[in-house]
Parts: structure tokens; C-alpha cells; sequence
């Protein structure tokens, strides 16, 4: 794999006394595919909201290019510019147009002018399939439209690293596939990811490496075949058995 | 003669009288109103944005310190201008200010003193309106703004602030209409608006019911006017209803300008 981009040493989070992430360990690397999965309430939104800082850690190190971020040096807006994030609840700005929403990040952090920003955003979204809606405000675009355009906006920043919080949970059946068709090609394309999902086809088929959480560890990690194929922990098993009957994605 | 016709040729006696005094009422009272509202509403959304500054426990002390101080201090401000009534406010600012300089500060005007008086009274019920409406946006908006790197300043002026004040609209219109009836208490400190030229007149001609029936037609015209442009605006800021879908081929060519042209109508709710 490529050189690492994010290294993740000892992380810990508590809220008040509840501890929720415990001495997290690993490393993304140029071009990894992450597939974080576990039960609900293991720590996975946490962790990823830890990495690009929506929640400060208790503890430990994130190394982005060998630099810690959690010093008090670190210019916290400027890098979740390069960390980009990609919700559950896709949290498009309900007060702009699909456009808009791709354009402002660029023009206000970037410092990007209207016009290349508008160029730039356009790109993105005809890569997602969202170029005729544009005009469309997000409470006229049904759920996979919305977390299509909040992929395109994610990636107007032009992000080192992705990451995805179960991008298709809120969505309705027949609207997954959409979304994920998206990511599949993203990953085809190189885009390093580090996606948390419930898509045990996806984690599967797209992933490179996939993290297994409980109770805020990490408990198992490893290659797709590894962690999912073969599973040495009873406590994988038994999460993996409930996704039995789930077909893989294509 | 009708009692309807009385009506109508007693209104004419008065407006033939005072009809210059009664429009140049209604001009104070629309300006005083208009205005207070605004200034209000920038006092409003200052304190309402101060107050929702975000602070954490590792922060400076300092840090936390001025938040809490400029929290505390709204605090008071909303609590004393909303729980007194807005005539004795005047009387307190108007001979106040006099009385406690020895006469060094007083007012020169009465128009300044009535637009302090009522801007810091709508400011103190705005604080609250633009408070509740900035902590009632979903904290979603907040955190998609904040991943692709906005700041809090950002995040506020392109973001939350547009929402909220969209969803204060209602609120704001409420002050303006209240503002409208209310400087009626500026008499108090010899304002001459609207409802001024009906004790006027109504001291010289004994007309009252026929003056009462021009204020309360001129009072509803100024709210109802409001209520019209108030919708007017919050359609605006809503957007089209329905959205143009923009097909590739025209997209080809426009990409990266601004007026895409025309494409299909979708309606969708
Ligand atoms: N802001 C918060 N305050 C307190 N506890 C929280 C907060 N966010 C998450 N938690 C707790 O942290 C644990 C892990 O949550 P989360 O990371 O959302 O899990 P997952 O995404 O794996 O379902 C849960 O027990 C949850 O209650
Ligand atoms: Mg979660």
C-alpha cells in the first residue's frame, strides 16, 4: 500500500465517566478501503467523529502525515478540510440549492473564486449522477439523491481521506444501491476510505481492510477474508451470523 | 340623516382639520416602527449570536470567563427590558439620563429617545427569538459545515444564521406589528405619533368616536401592509416551490455560468 495518512496510536474517548473508545490502534494508508463494522453502540460513529474532530479524544494520538492534530497548534478547520465526512443523516445545508451546497466550502475555506469552485463542483456532481438537479433544493431530492450530493460536496474539497458514518442506514431498500454504486467507484478510483456500514456485501467486496468493534476495541482487523470470511473471535461470529442472509452488493 | 352618513361627515370635518396632522402620525409611528424593529433585530441577533458562542472545558480560562460574563450580561438586559413596561422605560431613559447628570446628558430630541427606548426593548425580546431560533437548527447543519472545514463564523453567517432568521420571520413581524401599536406610549414623552393626533383632535372637536375610527383604520392598514410584504418575504426566501432539471447537452455548454437555461419543470413535495 501507499504512504500512511493517518495513524491512530492509543486513541481514547470518554464521555464524563462512560468510557466509549479504548487504545484504538491503526493506520490508513494511500488508497485504503477501511470497513469499520460492529454492533450498535460499540464506538464507531465515535471514533470517526474523533478523527476529523467533531469530538475531541481523552486520549492517545491521531498522526496525520506523522504530525499530531490533537496538539493545540493544530488548525482544526483547516484540516477536516482534508479529512472530508460523509453522515448518515447526509446534513446537506437545507438553506442552500444542491449547487450552492457543493460550491460554498470551496469559495469560503478554499478561498476558491465562484466561478472555478462552481467548475470544480460540477465535476463532482456529474460524477455522482446529480449534475441535473442542481437547481434542486435538498428538501426536494428524495434520500440517495441527498447523500449523493453530500458525497459531492464532500469531495469538492478534494479530501485525502474520506470518511463515511453508515451512509446508507437512513435510506430506504431501494435506494442503497445508488449510494453504494458511488463508493464502489470511488474506491475504484483510489479514494482512501474509511467507511462505517451495516453492508456486509460492500465491506466484503469493496474493503481492504476491515475493523471489527466491541465495547469501544478494536477486536479483530485484518483483510475482508480474514475478519469476515474467517473470524476468530465468538463475539464476530456471532455479529457476522446475524448478516447471514444479507447477498453481497452486484 | 343617517347615522353612517354623521359618521362619514364627521371623519371629513376631521379630516379636513387634522388630516395633515393624522398622516404625518401615521408617518411617525411607520418610521419609528420601522426602524426600532431593525435596530432591534441587529441588537437581537448580536446578543442572540454572543450567546451561543460555544465554549468547552479545556478552553482558556479566559475564554470561558468573557463567555460567561457576556451571557450573564444578556442575561439581565433581557430580564429588565422585558419584565418592565416600555412607558416607564421611557420616562426612566428620558428624565433619567437629565437627572442623574445634573442636565450635562439630556436628550435633544424626542425621535432619539423613543428609537432607543424602543430598540432596546425589541432588542431584549429578540435576544430570546434569535437564541431559541439559532439553538433550534438541527446540530447536523452545524457538523456539515464544520467537516468541510468552516469555521464557527462560517458556519454561523452562511449557514445557521439564514435558517434561523427564516424561522424567526413570524417572530419578527410580531415585534414590527407590536412596535406599530405600542409607541403609542411614547406620548408619554410628548412623541408626536399616530395616536397623539388623536388626543389633539379630539380635545378641540370632542369627535371621539369618529377620531377613533381613522386610528383604528389607520392602524390596520400599517399591520396589514406588514403582514403582506412579511409573507412576501419568507416565500422569497423559501425558493421555488418547484425545481428545472438541467439536462447534459445544456450543461455542456454552460457549465461554470450562472444561468443555466430552462430545462423540464419537476414538482415535487
Ligand atoms: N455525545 C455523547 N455523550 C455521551 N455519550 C455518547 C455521546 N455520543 C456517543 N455516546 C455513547 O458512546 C457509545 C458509542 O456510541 P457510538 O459511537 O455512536 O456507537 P456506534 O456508532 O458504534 O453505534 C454509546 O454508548 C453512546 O451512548
Ligand atoms: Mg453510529
Amino acid at each position: 500500500m501507499g504512504e500512511q495518512i493517518l495513524k491512530i496510536r492509543h486513541l481514547s474517548k470518554a464521555f464524563g465517566t462512560n468510557i466509549v473508545l479504548k487504545d484504538i490502534d491503526f493506520t490508513v494508508s494511500k488508497g485504503d478501503v477501511t470497513a469499520i463494522i460492529g454492533a450498535s453502540g460499540s464506538g464507531k460513529s465515535t471514533l470517526l467523529r474523533c478523527i476529523n474532530l467533531l469530538e475531541t479524544p481523552t486520549g492517545g494520538e491521531i498522526l496525520y502525515h506523522g504530525k499530531n492534530i490533537l496538539d493545540h497548534k493544530t488548525n482544526q478547520p483547516q484540516y477536516r478540510s482534508h479529512v472530508g465526512m460523509v453522515f448518515q443523516s447526509f446534513n446537506l445545508f437545507n438553506n442552500m440549492t444542491v449547487l450552492e451546497n457543493c460550491v460554498i466550502g470551496q469559495m469560503k475555506v478554499l478561498k476558491k473564486n465562484r466561478e472555478d469552485a462552481v467548475k470544480n463542483a460540477m465535476k463532482y456532481l456529474e460524477r455522482v449522477g446529480m449534475a441535473p438537479y442542481i437547481k434542486a433544493r435538498p428538501r426536494q431530492i428524495s434520500g440517495g439523491q441527498k447523500q449523493r450530493v453530500a458525497i459531492a460536496r464532500a469531495l469538492a474539497m478534494e479530501p485525502e481521506v474520506l470518511l463515511f458514518d453508515e451512509p446508507t442506514s437512513a435510506l430506504d431498500p431501494e435506494m442503497v444501491g445508488e449510494v453504494l454504486d458511488v463508493m464502489q467507484n470511488l474506491a475504484k478510483d483510489g479514494m482512501t476510505m474509511l467507511v462505517v456500514t451495516h453492508e456486509m456485501g460492500f465491506a466484503r467486496e469493496v474493503s481492504n481492510q476491515v475493523v471489527f468493534m466491541s465495547d469501544g476495541i478494536i477486536l479483530e482487523e485484518g483483510t475482508p477474508e480474514e475478519v469476515i470470511g474467517n473470524p476468530r473471535h465468538q463475539e464476530t461470529k456471532d455479529f457476522l451470523s446475524r448478516f447471514r442472509n444479507v447477498p453481497n452488493v452486484q | 340623516m343617517g347615522i353612517f352618513q354623521q359618521l362619514i361627515s364627521d371623519i371629513g370635518k376631521l379630516l379636513s382639520r387634522y388630516g395633515g396632522a393624522y398622516l404625518n402620525g401615521i408617518l411617525n409611528t411607520l418610521l419609528l416602527a420601522l426602524s426600532a424593529t431593525l435596530i432591534g433585530c441587529l441588537i437581537g441577533f448580536l446578543c442572540g449570536i454572543l450567546q451561543t458562542i460555544p465554549y468547552q472545558k479545556n478552553d482558556p480560562f479566559l475564554k470561558r470567563f468573557f463567555l460567561k460574563l457576556i451571557r450573564a450580561i444578556i442575561r439581565i438586559y433581557v430580564e429588565v427590558f422585558r419584565g418592565t413596561p416600555m412607558v416607564l422605560q421611557a420616562v426612566f431613559i428620558y428624565y433619567g439620563l437629565p437627572y442623574f447628570t445634573n442636565s450635562a446628558i439630556r436628550f435633544t430630541s424626542v425621535w432619539a429617545a423613543s428609537l432607543l427606548v424602543v430598540s432596546i426593548n425589541t432588542g431584549a425580546y429578540m435576544a430570546e427569538s434569535v437564541r431559541g431560533g439559532i439553538i433550534s437548527i438541527d446540530p447536523g447543519q452545524t457538523e456539515g459545515a464544520k467537516a468541510i472545514g468552516m469555521t464557527h463564523f462560517q458556519t454561523m453567517l452562511h449557514v445557521i444564521l439564514p435558517q434561523a432568521l427564516r424561522n424567526i420571520m413570524p417572530q419578527i413581524g410580531n415585534n414590527y406589528i407590536i412596535n406599530v401599536k405600542d409607541t403609542s406610549v411614547m406620548f408619554i414623552i410628548s412623541f408626536t405619533e399616530f395616536f397623539a393626533v388623536h388626543r389633539a383632535a379630539v380635545g378641540a372637536t370632542y369627535l371621539y368616536f369618529p377620531s377613533a375610527t381613522v386610528e383604528m383604520i389607520g392602524y390596520l392598514c400599517m399591520t396589514l401592509l406588514a403582514s403582506f410584504l412579511l409573507r412576501l418575504m419568507e416565500k422569497k426566501m423559501d425558493g421555488k416551490s418547484s425545481y428545472e432539471l438541467i439536462n447534459q447537452d445544456q450543461l455542456v455548454m454552460t457549465a461554470g455560468t450562472y444561468n443555466y437555461p430552462a430545462g423540464q419543470n419537476v414538482e415535487r413535495r
